[in-house]
Order: structure tokens, then sequence, then C-alpha cells
């Protein structure tokens, strides 16, 4: 790896770290805050969402060679980690440190969007579900009962076997549409206990409508549920795109995704281990950030453990 | 003169809080006695430290985050409860000495009949079998006077209603005909109605089973009608202790005269009600010198300085230095 | 009582009767050929035409679909496209491997999982909560698959503990019933199993741990200790006893993990089970197959959840007896 890219995943480092300082001493002001920062593992789980974040975004400037670029498929060929390709090379002699960074944009962005379309979809229909409740509330409920029922893996392989290979962006919106009925039903039952104090009825006096009452007003008090859903989300949806990935579905080679590159690896394990073990450490790290951040938000957003 | 049946010297019981917030010193140094056969009733607002005196004496402090501080010393007939080990501990928990908690519906175990709860403190202490511990069970439920106690031995606690369960946990605590009963705010969630019920069925049991019990309640009135001796409790503090009239009739701490003035009175002229003015500090920061004084409205410099110890004759005490300078009473027109 | 079991039965069958009608129609109305197989596709167009009205494949979807519902009436499931065979024969042999599978992970998940969750509560935030806090974190995050390719490549590949692929050893097993088959076969099933349980387990040990601190925070644990119980008894009788209600709980949300868990641990070992027969059939768009894994999937998921269901209402007290509240004191 050159000296410009040691320097940038150094810089990387110290940015990541002094982020996160930064973050702890302007959360200190909020009760919330302090209790976030109180779990151990919070920390460092943002720690290493920061740096991952980071290293995506300024990958090329972290890496010193291009993802797809073979580099010598006759000698660095299946390489060990070495001072010049530091996390070693793939069967096709690609630079694995910078697949892995390349690939962090794809996983992560798939993750992030995949969370987003999944969340909104949820708290929609588990607010209207839980606000209208009745037979809109059976409707619905009993939808979310059907999508619950048939495993995601099997829906994904018919989108596949059906359309053939999907592109990226189709990709993420499947993941989303297919991974939305949890969250529904904790919005759902958030909104139906917040619907019933008193400050939903004043504003259903004053004339507000419907949509207002339920963005301006219930949504916000039920957003700790929502919130620490999105981030079991992502991590959720990482693994997913994985999962799909390894089966020959999911991201198309030769653009890098963690779980494309656990899947190109998988054949060469007994002789190039490194090829499958780096992507998957790097999910894994990041599932165990998210999980970590998650449980840290579910204590500091609890209601119930607000100070007298 | 009798001896006590049950010596509190000195209790400290503190607590350490989150980071930087220092240790809340929820007891701190409460000394009082409790008699064979009498009721002594325990009042404060919430925060001075009667529920933490309470749960100290059976030890049911959780330990992180609190503990009691060496030097306290809480005797029964004779022998020290914090220097008991865990067996010996159990043994009298439930046994000699129970307790009966402020809400009946979070006390009682969800997933067991009312019967099996009562019958469990039978099993534990006298070893009965569990046809035996059931008869018990029943014939603490009449005791208590539950209607049915045939049919509602085997109800779970959601079937019944506040004063009921209520009365399923003294019958609880009463199985083994302890000595001490503690009851911490028995009737604070229940109707009115309920209240005075639940409160007669105290007194009653308590001259049936000749045991003593140690009333813990922010509510006066409760006071008033059912204990023999009071102790007044502000910031962790005994501010003073007396037989019940004698209280009632003289007031000598400006705290209790507060707390009286503060109960209105359907025999008095309708006025304002008399609040005492400011709030109760918080645990970790006690005020200097006499806790009250930020509140008194007879205190003077000497007030903010020293600590009053308990003053006063044998009977009557009260922590406060109007007892030695009486003269130092302000004589303030009360607003109407 | 009685009324809301059999409500809650006649809705589960509705759901999956719901998922395999949808399945059936997303497949039918799919834009594509409906692939008869592999080699199919060089086959003369004349041939093809004659399987497709063989397979009845030429009648509009609602008339197929009323076929189809007819068929599964009398309990038939079909003929695959693919293999050329009965579905129900295809299945029979794939499933019970996918249900020891699946049973044999469930089992290690659960049994672990306890454990570790109700130790780790009573060590709480003391040494060996922490270590193993993070080891279960670390398997819950970690892609299950790569899990076992790791396991694979070190028990497998280096350490030589386990066999990497298949069920059984085809020389000593000729057949099932023999002391050594049955050691063999058990020795084959330990790696994919406890990969699957181990992750399983790390989830429900999380869950369980919380379960056990949320019931020691209540105050009927205190009234307890208050009777003069000790601790043995106030853990085992009192917290326990709420904490495992929570914990059925848990069982709908199993098998949907085990399901996908099994595709995958099953693509890997080379198991033959459901996963692959399924997998295979959906890329190779045989619709029998097909309609009948999702038909057993979905009524093992819905199944599980109603198991739950019941589980909870018979050992809850307050969603059993309904009794009268609110009389006088």
């Amino acid at each position: 790896m050159t000296l410009q890219a040691w320097f940038a995943l150094l810089a990387t480092f110290v940015a990541s770290t002094w982020a996160v300082g930064a973050l702890r001493r302007r959360m200190a002001r909020h009760e919330a805050g302090r209790r976030f920062f109180r779990h151990p593992t919070a920390a460092w789980g943002m720690g290493v969402l920061a740096f991952f974040v980071l290293v995506a975004v300024a990958a090329p400037l972290v890496t010193s060679f291009d993802p797809r670029d073979q580099l010598d498929i006759v000698n660095l060929k299946s390489q060990p980690p070495s001072w010049s390709n530091i996390l070693g090379t793939d069967v096709y002699s690609r630079d694995l440190w910078s697949r892995v960074a390349f690939g962090a944009r794809i996983s992560l962005i798939v993750g992030a969007l995949g969370m987003l379309v999944a969340i909104t979809l949820g708290t929609l229909v588990g607010a209207v579900a839980g606000y209208y409740r009745r037979w809109v509330d059976a409707v619905l409920m009993r939808g979310v009962d059907v999508g619950l029922a048939l495993p995601r893996i099997f829906v994904m392989l018919m989108a596949v076997a059906l359309f053939g290979r999907l592109p990226l962006a189709i990709l993420v919106l499947v993941i989303g549409l297919t991974s939305w009925f949890g969250t529904s039903r904790l919005v759902r039952a958030e909104v139906l206990s917040v619907r019933e104090r008193d400050f939903v009825a004043a504003a259903r006096a004053m004339g507000a409508g419907p949509g207002r009452v339920i963005f301006r007003h219930v949504l916000p008090n039920a957003a700790a549920p929502i919130i620490v859903s999105a981030a079991l989300g992502i991590g959720n949806v990482l693994l997913l795109e994985a999962a799909l990935s390894f089966l020959g579905i999911g991201v198309a080679p030769p653009a890098p995704s963690w779980g494309n590159m656990i899947a190109d690896g998988a054949p060469y394990l007994a002789t190039a281990p490194w090829t499958t073990l780096f992507p998957g450490f790097a999910i894994a790290l990041v599932v165990m950030a998210l999980n970590a951040v998650a449980d840290a938000l579910r204590d500091a957003l609890d209601p119930r453990q607000e100070a007298t | 003169m009798t001896e006590p049946l049950l010596r509190v010297r000195d209790l400290k019981t503190y607590f350490v809080t989150e980071q930087g917030r220092g240790t809340a010193r929820a007891v701190d140094g409460v000394s009082f006695d409790l008699y064979p056969g009498e009721t002594l009733g325990i009042v404060g607002e919430s925060g001075c430290g009667k529920t933490v005196t309470s749960l100290s004496i059976l030890r049911l402090i959780p330990e992180p985050p609190g503990h009691i501080r060496p030097g306290s010393l809480i005797e029964f007939e004779g022998r020290n409860l914090l220097a008991l080990a865990p067996p010996e501990l159990r043994a009298i928990r439930g046994n000699q000495i129970a307790m009966v908690f402020q809400e009946p519906m979070t006390s009682l175990n969800p997933v067991f009949t009312v019967g099996d709860q009562i019958a469990e403190a039978a099993i534990i202490h006298q070893h009965l079998s569990r046809k035996a511990a059931r008869a018990r069970a029943i014939e603490m439920l009449t005791l208590v006077g539950l209607p049915d106690p045939a049919e509602r031995v085997d109800h779970y606690p959601h079937q019944l209603s506040g004063g009921m369960r209520q009365r399923v946990m003294i019958a609880m605590a009463l199985v083994c005909h302890p000595k001490v009963l503690i009851a911490d705010e028995p009737t604070t969630a229940l109707d009115v109605t309920i209240q005075a019920q639940i409160l007669e069925l105290l007194e009653r049991l308590q001259a049936e089973l000749g045991m003593s019990v140690l009333l813990i309640t922010h509510d006066l009135g409760v006071v008033a009608g059912q204990a023999d001796r009071v102790v007044v409790m502000y910031a962790g503090q005994v501010v003073e202790t007396a037989a019940t009239t004698e209280l009632f009739n003289g007031p000598l701490h400006p705290y209790t005269e507060g707390l009286m003035a503060a109960v209105p009175r359907i025999d008095a002229p309708k006025s304002r009600l008399q609040a005492i003015p400011g709030q109760v500090p918080a645990a970790t920061a006690w005020p200097s010198g006499c806790r009250f004084h930020p509140r008194c409205p007879h205190a003077w410099t000497k007030c903010t300085i020293e600590e009053p110890p308990l003053l006063g004759d044998g009977e009557h005490t009260a922590r406060c230095w109007l007892v030695q300078e009486p003269a130092r009473r302000k004589r303030e027109p009360r607003a109407t | 009582m009685t009324a809301w079991v059999v409500r809650r039965v006649a809705a589960s069958v509705a759901i999956v009767f719901a998922v395999v009608t949808l399945t059936f129609f997303l497949m039918a109305l799919a834009p594509g050929e409906e692939m008869l197989g592999q080699d199919e596709r060089q086959v003369d167009p004349q041939v093809r035409e004659e399987l497709r009205r063989q397979f009845g494949l030429d009648q509009p979807p609602l008339v197929r679909y009323v076929r189809y519902l007819g068929q599964l009436a009398r309990g038939n499931l079909g003929v695959s496209f693919a293999l050329h065979r009965p579905v129900a024969d295809a299945l029979a042999e794939a499933m019970p491997n996918t249900l020891l599978l699946a049973g044999a992970a469930l089992f290690v998940d659960f049994l672990v999982g306890l454990a570790l969750g109700i130790y780790q509560a009573l060590r709480v935030h003391r040494l060996p909560d922490v270590v193993l806090g993070n080891v279960t974190l670390f398997l819950y995050s970690v892609p299950t698959f790569w899990l076992a390719l790791i396991l694979l490549l070190v028990f497998g590949a280096w350490l030589r503990w386990f066999p990497v692929a298949g069920m059984s050893d085809p020389i000593i097993c000729p057949s099932v019933a023999s002391f050594y088959c049955a050691m063999d076969r058990l020795w084959h099933l330990a790696l994919p199993a406890l990969t699957l349980g181990f992750v399983g387990a790390a989830g429900t040990a999380r869950f369980q741990r919380a379960a056990m601190l949320e019931v020691a925070a209540q105050d009927y644990i205190r009234t307890a200790r208050a009777k003069g119980a000790s601790e043995r008894r106030v853990v085992l009788r009192h917290q326990l006893r709420n904490a495992l209600l929570s914990f059925i709980t848990l069982f709908g949300l199993a098998f949907p993990f085990l399901l996908t868990g099994a595709v995958l641990i099953e693509t890997i070992f080379a198991w033959p089970g459901m996963g692959r027969l399924a997998t295979d059939a959906i890329l190779r768009r045989d619709f029998p197959v097909v309609n009948a894994a999702v038909l057993i999937a979905s009524t093992l998921v819905v199944g599980g959840n109603l198991l739950a269901d019941l589980l909870l209402a018979a050992a809850d007290p307050r969603l059993r007896v309904r009794g009268g509240e609110g009389e006088a004191a």
C-alpha cells in the first residue's frame, strides 16, 4: 500500500476516534445522551461505524489499487497478506483491502437504503393500523401475518427466478419490501398506547386532521422503538445482502460487496482462507457495532428509565 | 419499663449514584425503639427515607447500589440483624419480622395463586406439607376477612380487587405469627373507604395476635388513628419523637407543625392551605447545619451552621434548637 | 376459551392459504417461460408443447389454481417438472433430513441459549457476564453461512474433528439400522447443527438475559425475599417461572430463522434437505415443488407462532383465566 494510503488510513482512525469523543461531549448535556454512553460498548460501536463510514466515503484515498483491477494474474493470485496488499489478494489477483473498502460503499448503502424503505413502510402501516384500529387494523395486520409467514429468502429467490438478476436499485427495494413487517407490529403497539394519551385528544379537539395528529403528535412519542428498529434493521439488511450474494442472487460481480466476496472466496477456503475471512469479519464488525448501538439506544430512550 | 423488641441505633443507609452525582445518604443516623404490642408510626414526605429505613431492617436494600454503613445497629430481641449470616436472617424474614408493601398488585407474583403465595411462608418456615399449608392459607384468608376464602385461595392476583390484594398481602405476612409487622404505606394505593377497612383490620389483628406494628405512612390522619407513638422523619433523620397525643397537642419541631398545618380541616373556617415553602432537598446534598433550615420560618444563624441533636425530655424529643431556646420562636402572623 | 383457540387455528389456516395462493399466482403470472428442467431447453418445441399440455400449463392461471386446490384437497402435491417424479416423493426424501437438522439445531439453540442467558443474569455485570455478553454479541452478528465456512475450515479441514459434507458415510451406512451408522450420522450432523444452533443460542441468550433481569427488578421478587425464601428458591421458583413466559414467545421467532439458516447451511454442508430442494426448484421454476415448499415453510412458521400462543395462554394465568375483577374489598 502506498504511503499516502497509509496516512489516509491513519487519519481515518484518528478522525473516527475524535468524532466519537466529540459526540460524547455534546451528548453529555442530555440525560439520554449520558445514558447512551454509559454502555461500555456504545462508544466502541459508534467508533467502528464511524470508521467504516469514513472508509467507505474516502475509499479511493485509503486504498492504493482499484478494486476491479487484476494486478498480476500470474504472480499475485491468492496471496496472503503482505506489505503491499495488506489483506492479501483474491483468486483474480485483486487487492482484498481495496475490495473491502469499496465493498463497504455498496454494502453500507444497500443496508441504509434497504432499512429506510423497510422502516418507512413499517412505520406507515403500523401507524395507520394503530391509529384507525377496527377493520383497518384487522386487514393490515392480517397482511403483516401473511408477510411474516413467508421466509424472506424464498421471496428473494422467487423474485430473481422470475425477473432475472436484479439491478441494485430494485434489489434494495425488494429487500425493503420484505423487511418491514416486524417494524409495523412494533409501531402499531406504540401508536395504540400513545393515542390514548391526553395530548392526542387535545390535538384532535383543536381540529387537527388525522395526518397531522399522527405525524406531529403520535409518531414523535413513538420514536424510540422506531429508532432502535432502524439500527437493528441496517444490520439485518447487511446480513440478508450477504446471504443473497452468497447464493448468487445479490450484488453482481465484479462490483465488490462483502457478500459476494465471501461467495467468491468460498471455493478456495482451504487454500486462501483470508479471501473469505476478511469480508465476513467486516460484516461481523459492522453488525456487532450496530447491535451494540441499538442496545445502548434502547436503554437511553426507554421512557421507563427516566430519572424522577 | 419493658425492653424494646426492636432497637434501631444510628442506622445509615447510603446509595451510590451514577458517576459524579455523589452518594445519596438516604438514611443518615436514624434511631428509634419498638416495644412489644405497640404501634409505632413513622411519618414523613416522600424522599425522607422512611421506606429505606423499613427495608433496611430486613436488609432488603439492593446492594449495589445501596449499602448499610458499618456502625449501624438493628437489634431484634437482642440479636444484631446486620451481623447475621444469610440463613439466620432468612429464618427471621417472614417468620419473626414480616413486611407488607405499598403496591399489592406488583408485590404479588402474577403466575402463582394467592393460596400458593400465602402457603409459601408456612412451607418455608414451618415445614408444613402442601395440604396443611393450603389449609393454613384458607385460615389466614378468613382471618383477614376475605369473602369466600375456600374459593379465593385458588385465584390469581389479577382476579382480585386492590383491597382484596392488600388483605392477601397481610395474610401472607401473618402466616407465621410474626412478632413485628412492618407495614410500608399499606393503604396509600387504595381508595379512601378501603383504606379505613384495611386499617381497622390491622388494628384488630394486632390486638388478636399481640404483635408490634411499624406503620410507615405520609398521612398524618392514619398516624393519628392508629399509632401509639410517632417518629417524624425529614431528610434522612428523625426530627421528632413523641406519643401520638403529645405530638398532636403540642408539636415541637417546625416541620411537624408545618405538616399539621397543611392538612385541611373540615371544622376550621375556609382558608388557604398552608404549604411548607420550598422543596425536600436532594439526598446527595443535604443542607448544612439543621437540614430543615432553608424552609423553616424560625431559623436563625445557629441553625445554618450547627446540626441540632435530638433535644427534650425522654419521651418527647425534637431535633431543633428551639427546644433549648424557645424565645427565638417568631410570632409570625399566619396568612388567612 | 376454546372459542379463542378455534379462532386462532382458523386464522392460521387462512394465512397459510393466503400465502400459498399468493405464491401460486406470483409464479403463474410472472413473465418468461416456466422452465421444465435444464435439459428441456434444447428440446424440440413440439415436444415442449406436448409436455406443457401434459402438465396442464396451457390452461389459464385461474383454472390451474382451482385444479391445484382440488389436488391439494386430495393430498396430491403434483409432479415435479424438473425431477419427473411426484413432489411428495421428493419431499419425503428431503424433509426428514431438514427436520433432523433443524430439530437438532433448535435443541442446541434453546438448551445452550437458556442456560447461558440465565447464567449471565445471575452474574450480571461481573466478568462472566461481560465475557459471555461479548461472545453472544459476536455470534449474533456474524453471517451464519460465513461462520459455517469458518467452522468447516477449522474443525473439518484443519483439525479433522468432523466430516465436511453429506449426511453419512456411504460405506458405513448402507442401511439405517445399525449402531455404527447411527453414530456416523450423528457425527455428520454435529457440525451443521452446532453451527446453526450456536448462532440461534446467541440470540436466545441475549433475550433470556434481558427477560431475567426485567423480572429481577419486579416488586414480587422483593416480596419473596421478605418472606424468607432462599436465593435459590427466589431464582428457580419466582424469577425463572416468569422469565420463561417471555421465552415462549421466542418459539414463534425461531422457525423463520431456522428455515433461512437451513437453506444456507444445507448448501455449504451438502446436506440433502428441503432447503436445497426448494432453492433449486425456485431457480428452475419448478412450480409444483415451489408451491409445496412454500406450503410447508409457511405452515411451519405459522404453526410455530400458533404453538407459542397456545403455550403462552396455557402458562400465563393472566391470559388463561378471565375471572371477575373490581369486586368489593
